[in-house]
């Protein structure tokens, strides 16, 4: 995980321009600077005071002609959400989820450490639309964050800005801790636990009271969308898919960074990547493709939950789920990581399936029987030469457990090391003839050490 | 027939029935423990365990019912009945009939909602359903004080029993809960059985 | 409207009731745990469903209307 709060801009590759949308004032989010902390001033000079034309009716149409879909990885429309809270009785609580729990991606604590009061304007905007009186933002656990926080919410409560009054709440350094369900149980006192949802809905904080749940860059969003409109949030992005998204690449030299881009934007544009590609060498797993930071064999898009693509045909997408979703990725949180070629993929796959599998909440039999078991599967197959049962037993594992948890952690997490088969087939057969064509044994993804043991851990 | 015959009849009627609500309340609690450990009984499916555990209650309550009637109405004995379910209430020999009035209020507490288990939340009624194991000391102890049945002969026996038994199975209950894996531990004590398998330990 | 069996993963313990009461439609994975059928229940199989839902030490087992 980066334990950087500052951010960089991605230099651009030369001749790789953001994907043909000149001058679309990029970046929204983020200042133009970079790594400056925007305080309420500057805030307040750039954007000016939050007065939502319309009200919450208002305010509701607005969102829904701009077509705001959900920045934390699912990708659900905002209107319908704002919508749904708007009708439930009582009002509900209005949460932002910054806890993210993906190691990968660092763009909600780089925008809540930059950019707090685009945040906290678009959370008081959620609470206008829900009708309610208070509101919780759920961060990482961190002392500096959580001081800046701190001092941004006491600086609008003492200029009376806020309708809503706004609770910090620290999510455990857990990969589930900002699983919707999960964040709803420790605003309810207890640990960050997913619980079951047969009803699909809103999530129900106590008897008779529930919880509008948004990601900290979707409340950035709304924030902006309030001031500016709907026609100017569409200005950027594609049709289906509009607006802006923060990204965390993570480039083949090793540098990651935070990112705002349209949607749509070009993957090798991202990544640096040359379309290009190189020979398949004698021993390597496959193709590679040469990037401005080294070349890269393969593509991580979305997160640990999210898919492997083979590096020529990342290099040849826009990030947007009508691209990526027919090759069974998705954009979710915005990670791309490009895998250096000297790296085994295999062994990149097999730690981060450890990780996943430690990080099971354990309370759905499947999961913890099934994710440490297609964990120990895949660490088997990532050594020389493994049992040829290995893999089929991975794949019974693997359909076992898919679906069957409380939560999207064992489906997302077969989806992940499915991914990883399919495109490091190449590699697997290396293994078997007790090769590999790994070069370089240093970690690359970001994984987590330790292990979570008591309840203490998920609080 | 007199009175007195009668009323002999009616103790003795309360008498047996309370040893049996005793007998059966012990089972009871046995079978529970056992459906907690998800434990077997020999030649029956599982089913059969939860099963025996609720029919064998629902019959208890029965004798219950029995054996505070018939102490009720005796007029040998005055017992209000009030005292049935409000403790201490009793002309005759009012703290150990109390204890049996608070057993019997528990009792009746876990049965209401087990009936009505799927109105309520889990936790509210996994806490309740605890009380059983209040329920039943205070049976015990009713049992000893009530009467100067359990200090000899075969109502002795049948006590002595069902605490040993009782006890046995809170000590066997009480070692398996403290060597289970926390639910926080639960995936990494997979990973760690794994790994010893394939290192071939 | 038909009726479907769900399995609440959280509440279940695997005590496995639920597939000796209903073996039609509930088989037990490699863990002890129920795998339902992904169809709704016949008519001819709903009473025996009612009686493993009771009959889940857990409550784990709910019977659902499903438009």
């Amino acid at each position: 995980m980066t334990d950087s709060l500052t951010l960089q801009h991605l230099p651009m590759a030369a001749g790789n321009p953001p994907s043909g949308l000149p001058g679309l004032g990029l970046p929204r989010l983020l200042p133009g600077s970079g790594t400056v902390p925007v305080d309420l001033r500057a805030h307040l000079a750039e954007h000016g005071p939050l007065r939502p034309a319309g009200g919450r009716n208002g305010l509701l149409h607005e969102v829904a002609a701009a077509g705001l879909t959900g920045r934390g990885g699912a990708a659900f429309p905002v209107a319908r959400k704002l919508a749904a809270a708007a009708q439930a009785r009582p009002a509900p609580v209005v949460a932002g989820n910054g806890a993210e729990g993906e190691p990968a991606s660092s763009k909600d604590r780089s925008l809540l450490w930059i950019s707090p009061h685009l945040v906290l304007d678009g959370l008081q905007l959620a609470a206008v639309a829900a009708g309610s009186r208070s509101a919780v933002l759920y961060v990482p656990r961190s002392e500096r964050l959580h001081g800046r926080l701190a001092g941004a919410i006491a600086e609008r409560a003492a200029a009376g800005m806020d309708a809503a009054s706004v609770e910090l709440v620290t999510a455990p350094d857990r990969f589930l801790a900002g699983e919707e369900s999960a964040l709803v149980s420790r605003l309810a006192g207890g640990p960050a636990l997913p619980a079951y949802r047969p009803v699909r809905g809103l999530p129900r904080l106590a008897p008779g009271r529930t919880a509008l749940v948004q990601n900290v860059e979707t409340l950035a969003h709304l924030a902006l969308i309030a001031r500016y409109g709907a026609t100017w949030f569409r200005e950027a992005g594609t049709e289906a898919e509009p607006g802006t998204m923060l990204t965390t690449p993570h480039l083949a030299d090793g540098r990651i960074s935070v990112t705002e881009v349209p949607l749509g934007a070009s993957v090798a544009g991202l990544l640096g990547l040359d379309g290009i590609q190189g020979p398949a060498e004698a021993g390597t797993a496959g193709p590679w493709v040469p990037s401005a930071f080294g070349p890269v064999q393969a593509v991580l898009v979305g997160g640990y939950h999210g898919a492997w693509l083979p590096a020529a045909a990342a290099a040849a997408l826009p990030l947007a789920n009508a691209a990526l979703r027919p090759l069974g990725a998705a954009v979710g949180a915005g990670v791309l990581a490009a895998l250096p070629a000297d790296r085994c993929g295999l062994a990149e796959t097999a730690r981060v399936a450890r990780y996943l599998a430690l990080e099971s909440a354990g309370q759905c039999g499947p999961c913890f029987n099934g994710l440490p078991r297609i964990a120990a599967a895949v660490a088997h197959l990532a050594g020389p030469r493994p049992d040829p049962r290995a893999r089929a037993d991975l794949e019974r594992w693997a359909g076992l457990v898919a679906g069957r948890g409380a939560c999207h952690h064992p489906d997302g997490s077969v989806r992940f090391i499915r991914s990883a088969l399919r495109v490091f087939a190449a590699e697997a057969g290396l293994h078997e003839q007790g090769r590999c064509s790994g070069t370089d044994p240093r970690p690359f993804l970001p994984v987590p050490t330790g292990s979570p043991a008591t309840e203490e851990d998920w609080t | 027939m007199t009175g007195i015959t009668s009323s002999t009849a009616l103790w003795y009627a309360s008498r047996a029935t309370g040893v049996v609500t005793l007998l059966l309340l012990t089972t009871v609690v046995l079978l529970g423990i056992l459906v907690n450990r998800q434990g077997r009984l020999p030649g029956l499916p599982g089913f059969a365990v939860t099963g025996l555990h609720r029919n064998i209650s629902l019959l208890a309550v029965v004798f219950l019912a029995i054996h505070v009637v018939t102490a009720i109405v005796d007029p040998y004995v005055t017992i209000g009945l009030a005292a049935a379910v409000l403790p201490f209430a009793s002309a005759y020999k009012p703290f150990w009939l109390g204890l049996g009035a608070i057993s019997l209020d528990l009792v009746a507490a876990l049965i209401l909602t087990s009936l009505a288990r799927a109105r309520m939340s889990r936790r509210a009624w996994r806490s309740i359903h605890w009380l059983g194991y209040a329920a039943w000391p205070l049976a015990v102890l009713h049992s000893i004080g009530s009467s100067a049945d359990a200090r000899s002969g075969l109502t002795l026996g049948v006590l002595v029993a069902c605490v040993l038994a009782t006890a046995t199975a809170l000590a066997w209950r009480l070692s398996r809960a403290a060597r289970e894996i926390p639910r926080a531990g639960r995936a990494a004590a997979a990973l760690n059985r794994m790994s010893a398998r394939k290192a071939g330990l | 409207m038909e009726k479907r069996l769900r399995v609440d993963p959280v509440a279940c313990a695997g005590h496995g009731a639920c597939a000796e009461l209903l073996p039609e439609l509930i088989t037990l994975d490699e863990w002890g745990y129920p795998i339902v059928a992904d169809q709704p229940v016949p008519h001819g199989l709903q009473r025996e469903a009612r009686r493993a839902v009771a009959g889940c030490p857990a409550l784990a087992l709910a019977l659902a209307r499903v438009a």
